[in-house]
């Protein structure tokens, strides 16, 4: 290797750190100024505004976290939406007979059971995670219907509407104790520990993971579990929030939680993610969604104006990663 | 002589009725470079398998410095002190140099977490012994040129091998300034005393860098010469299996 040959790698890795790894943060400071300036006086930059938002997203953030371990291992899951109406509604009916703790396990164990169902079938059967997910997404969506008729049920016990949505510690909303001990466990889990490292290596190449003794489809299991369970977590806040559970809860969720990550800095294909990033992308849905409503967009101009923002941002983020 | 680190011995391998391998022996020792050859479909990557522990063979014994073992799959040829490079670079492109380089065997700090600071130096003080020149063992492997990324293969299987390092055509995907470097860093291996067997379609490589020939033909093994002892028209010929003048 000439010296000048090593000096460009070092030219094109800093380029394209600085452009990977910063769009996250530089869309997220350009669309808070946006709406500073032009809802400055809409209430935008109150406290109670921006903490609403951090409020909102929390549901939302949660299941990026999921959804960032899957895709860095190389897969997807899109019955994440469904996964979170399933566990609400579990939890809601369980809460009513059973108590709180009963809810808390039927809400979370749903979770995890249909991430075991998609995981066993992704890593075991083989077939691949989109398909399978898309097909548990619509089965889910389906039980969740039929589970209550369709009606909605409301979550009267106080205890568990405090711990999952309305309460507060410290002076915290708890859902901000959620999101910030779920990123801080999700980030030291990804980032420095043998899973972490494990994932990111079957996603960046599984042949390489599995002849390096990695148990590549332990981790397939693993991370489609995962995902399951935080989403049956993002369920129970949705209930815990709203006081009541019904089959709509996580329905439009999808796509704001793919598009969280992946303006996040995690890659479709796999091998590369961050944690972080997701919280940032997913605080930029949110904010998104809050200052649209503040300008007065009718609900389905917002729609078109946010997947016209999403699109950007995933186009520019995805800009030169996937070569 | 010391005793050979690897030794194989009638080694047989059928899939259903087709036989890859059939007596095949072959030893080698510490410090030594062995070359295997052959053509295409030779039985070669068979033989990798085998020595590397993903194939059993069907019969015939493998021994490890003087003692058979039994190996179903490559974590338990990676136990035995036996480390592969394959061709197609088995290395996790988006991770850094020393993520790959402890792959699957990452060292844990007393919290239970990644020890990064001890995989980066053991990493520089590998990278620094073999002359591999990267940036550093913080750069991502897909932003090495071919070469720099066969070194970091290379230094990852002699970080671990404690016994043999098998090397399944390191250069083939290289150009020649990169296979010339690659070549000086096999060659280098030889002080480290692990036996080292190399496959490669070069016969200019094998000549440069072996110290025997070993020669398939169909699954058959031809025979086995000193490189100093034999010339490129032998072993053609044994290959090939056609007499030349």
């Amino acid at each position: 290797m000439t010296s000048a040959n090593t000096g460009t790698e070092v030219g094109s890795f800093v380029s394209r750190f600085n452009l990977q790894q910063y769009v996250v943060y530089l869309g997220f400071l350009a669309i808070f100024l946006f709406f500073a300036f032009m809802l400055s006086d809409s209430g935008f930059l109150t406290v109670r505004n921006l903490s609403n938002i951090v409020l909102q997203t929390a549901p939302v953030t949660i299941m990026a976290i999921g959804l960032v371990f899957v895709m860095s291992a190389g897969e997807i899951d899109l019955s994440i939406g469904s996964i979170v109406a399933v566990s609400a509604l579990a939890a809601a009916v369980t809460i009513a007979s059973y108590g709180m703790a009963a809810g808390i396990v039927a809400g979370l164990g749903a979770g995890i059971l249909i991430g075991l169902i998609n995981g066993a079938l992704v890593a075991y059967v083989r077939l691949p995670s989109f398909l399978v997910t898309l097909a548990t997404m619509g089965l889910f969506a389906g039980v969740s219907r039929s589970m209550t008729d369709l009606r909605s049920i409301s979550v009267t016990n106080g205890a568990f509407t405090g711990f999952f949505g309305s309460g507060s510690l410290l002076g915290v909303p708890s859902l901000i104790w959620w999101t910030v001990i779920a990123i801080a466990a999700g980030h030291l889990v990804y980032r420095e520990t043998r899973f972490g490292a494990h994932v990111l290596a079957t996603g960046d190449n599984a042949r390489a993971a599995s002849v390096s003794g990695i148990s590549v489809p332990k981790i397939r299991l693993a991370v489609l579990t995962i995902s399951g369970g935080l989403a049956g977590l993002a369920g129970l806040l949705y209930a815990g929030r709203l006081q009541a559970a019904k089959y709509t809860l996580g329905e439009t969720d999808l796509m704001t939680v793919i598009a969280a990550v992946i303006v996040g800095g995690t890659l479709l294909n796999g091998g590369k993610g961050s944690i972080v990033g997701a919280l940032v992308g997913s605080l930029m849905m949110g904010m998104l969604n809050n200052g649209l409503i503040l300008m007065g967009l009718s609900v389905s101009d917002q729609m078109i104006v946010r997947g016209l923002i999403i699109l950007t941002a995933v186009a520019v983020s995805l800009r030169d990663k996937s070569r | 002589m010391s005793a050979p680190i690897l030794q194989l011995q009638d080694i047989r391998k059928n899939f259903g009725g087709i036989t890859a391998i059939e007596n095949f022996s072959l030893e080698v020792f510490p410090g030594e470079i062995v070359a295997l050859v052959g053509d295409n479909g030779a039985g070669k990557s068979t033989l990798v398998k085998i020595i590397s522990g993903v194939h059993t063979p069907s019969s015939g014994t493998i021994m490890i410095e003087g003692k058979p073992v039994t190996m179903s799959n490559a974590t338990m040829g990676r136990a035995h002190g036996i480390e592969v490079v394959y061709q197609d670079l088995a290395l996790a492109d988006q991770q850094t140099v020393y993520m790959n380089m402890f792959l699957g065997r990452e060292p844990l700090n007393r919290f239970g977490l990644l020890d990064r600071r001890r995989m980066i130096d053991e990493t520089e003080k590998l990278v620094k012994e073999l002359d591999v020149r990267i940036p550093s063992a913080h750069a991502t492997i897909r932003d090495l040129s071919g070469g720099q990324r066969q070194g970091v293969a290379i230094a990852r299987a002699t970080h671990w091998a404690s016994k043999l390092i098998l090397l399944d055509e390191p250069t083939a995907a290289l150009g020649v300034a990169e296979t010339a470097k690659v070549e000086a860093i096999v060659q280098s291996l030889k002080q480290r005393n692990v036996g080292i067997l190399i496959i490669s379609h070069s016969l200019d490589q094998v000549f440069k860098l072996s110290d025997r020939i070993c020669v398939l033909r169909r699954g058959k093994q031809i025979g086995v010469r000193e490189t100093k002892k034999t010339d490129k028209n032998e072993i053609i010929a044994m290959i090939t299996g056609l007499q030349q003048q």
